[in-house]
């Protein structure tokens, strides 16, 4: 992934900035620039959400991409923010922790890096609130 | 609009084809489809190419005019146009050839969906067909293709009856199939063991639950019906041609556990065909996982929500069952080249009509459906065929 594509994007990946269409109420992350139910009515501004959220579904990866392949085993889940979108995320924690339903809370994380020379790649990932 | 028939179907093996390049495996399924129809290279109209990503699987673009170029079509100069939708870019190209018949605009237009897998780690092709999915918001944080269908899997299981054994059958079932189709990757039949002690790929997913990387090639001839009798005793009727879209993102679905796409696309061709699931003798779907099979029949309506472990474990999916379900072996055993896997599933439910699938045949089949899925569900071609 190139420089300028990781940063344009930091906002929402280090800080959970998404959006909101203030029409209708409804929040988008990832972020949307278009409300799909509003249309051309909608008016989408910025939205910083809250970082806490539920476990919808999950698996736990064993084969991963070259760029993951020492985080593995790593747990992998849907969660629902509790303003409402759906987002996929790592979740920080053992295997045999995550559950369906199981509370979670944003940190920052180092997601990823570009090979041995290139950038790391920060961002979200969740871990399950005592 | 004109009635469109399938005059001609050719499909390469499926497997590892170190010896073949990408353009090898295109001619070869061209000609076998040419020769089915009994057809000069000199009357086709134009050609349609379905193909995920041989940008990034062999580093070259601009595959339309390629394989127009190869096929011996270059100083016709026939219109080649490649068409992409991830793993359901061959059932695309299929449509897009009877648009373009069923329009008037062309009347002989080769369909032909091609992949090369093999020439890439396979690392490499792993975080290709990620690309089918969100790349910033999925494939980003680590999401793989088998761990967005593990966590179906698992949305699955904790809201129905779906047992870990009932879900190995399906790759049981379609490996059974497969070991009686020439074509297939995989021709050797498995037990529920071999899924269950197979390497854990993605919790529940193991290896025996997911379709390989394969190379091949596979292509159809279609043809007004008024003139499919010139080239064919046993044209194909395409009764209906369907096409949906959901959201790229798996998140952003609204079940998890049901492909939208698929139960739009299904409507569609149901009421386009004016038929429904009764009436279909057998069905190809998009099995890239297990679990893709079990949402699958029931989202097309074969069986209810919640109901396909059980239906597929009592062998109703099986060769000799109500509703046969992937005679090729589908995409875990014949294999999946994606770009190549909506046009073999066309070529087997033809294959199917006309009494030609040897040891897999379905006795009487007369009326069959094809199902082909881009991503998670993001695209679904559905297509109903039957005997004329």
């Amino acid at each position: 992934m190139s420089v300028a594509r990781f940063w344009r994007k930091i906002p929402q990946r280090y800080n959970l900035i998404g959006t909101k269409c203030e029409t209708c109420g409804r929040h988008f992350f990832p972020p949307r620039t278009f409300c799909p139910d509003c249309r051309r009515n909608g008016k989408i501004v910025d939205h910083k959400f809250a970082g806490k959220g539920t476990v919808v579904t999950y698996t736990i990866i064993h084969a991963a991409n070259e760029q993951f392949e020492a985080l593995t085993p790593y747990v992998l889940a849907i969660i629902q923010l509790d303003e409402g979108p759906r987002m996929t995320t790592q979740i920080v924690c053992r295997p045999d922790e995550v559950k369906i339903g199981m509370r979670v809370k944003s940190v920052f994380r180092r997601i990823a890096t570009d090979g041995e020379s290139g950038i790391i790649h920060y961002g979200t990932k969740f871990m399950p609130v005592e | 609009m004109r009635d469109v028939a399938v005059i001609g179907v050719g499909c390469t093996t499926f497997g590892e084809k170190w010896e073949s390049s990408f353009r090898d495996l295109f001619v070869e399924a061209g000609a076998i489809a040419l020769e089915d129809a009994q057809l000069s290279g000199e009357k086709i109209d134009a050609m349609y190419v379905g193909n995920m990503s041989a940008g990034r699987f062999i580093d070259q673009e601009h595959i339309g005019a390629l394989i127009a170029d190869y096929a011996g079509m270059a100083t016709r100069h026939i219109p080649s146009t490649r068409v992409e939708a991830a793993c359901a870019s061959g059932g695309l190209a299929f449509r897009q050839a009877v648009i373009a018949v069923a329009s008037g605009m062309e009347d002989i237009v080769v369909a032909a969906g091609v992949e090369k897998m093999t020439d890439v780690e396979p690392g490499a092709s792993t975080d290709t067909l990620t690309g089918a999915a969100d790349r910033e918001w999925e494939g980003f944080v680590g999401a793989t293709f088998p761990g967005l269908y593990a966590m179906i899997a698992t949305d699955y299981m904790h809201r129905y009856p779906l047992t870990r054994e009932q879900l190995a059958q399906v790759a049981v079932k379609n490996h059974y199939n497969g070991a009686r189709n020439p074509i297939a990757q995989y021709q050797q039949e498995i037990t529920l063991d071999t899924v269950l002690r197979s390497t854990m790929v993605a919790e529940p997913l193991r290896l025996f639950d997911c379709s390989p990387i394969t190379d091949g090639a596979a292509a159809v001839i279609v043809a007004p019906l008024d003139r499919a009798r010139e080239f064919t005793d046993t044209p194909i009727k395409v009764l209906a041609s369907a096409q949906a879209s959901d959201t790229i993102a798996l998140h952003d679905r609204r079940d998890i556990s049901t492909l939208d796409a698929t139960v739009a696309a299904g409507k569609r061709a149901f009421k386009i065909a004016r038929l429904s699931h009764k009436d279909i003798d057998m069905v190809e779907v998009h099995d890239c996982f297990t679990i893709a099979e079990i949402c699958a029949i029931e989202d097309l309506g074969f069986c209810r929500k919640g109901e396909a472990g059980k239906f597929t474990a009592d062998g109703e999916t099986a060769l000799g069952g109500k509703i046969p379900v992937n005679t090729s072996g589908g995409l875990k055993a014949c294999g999946h080249p994606v770009g190549a896997t909506g046009i073999k599933q066309v070529c087997e439910i033809v294959q199917q009509l006309r009494n030609d699938a040897g040891k897999r045949q379905i006795d009487g089949a007369k009326i069959g459906m094809t199902h082909n899925v881009g991503g998670t569900g993001a695209t679904v071609a559905v297509h109903i065929l039957g005997r004329v």
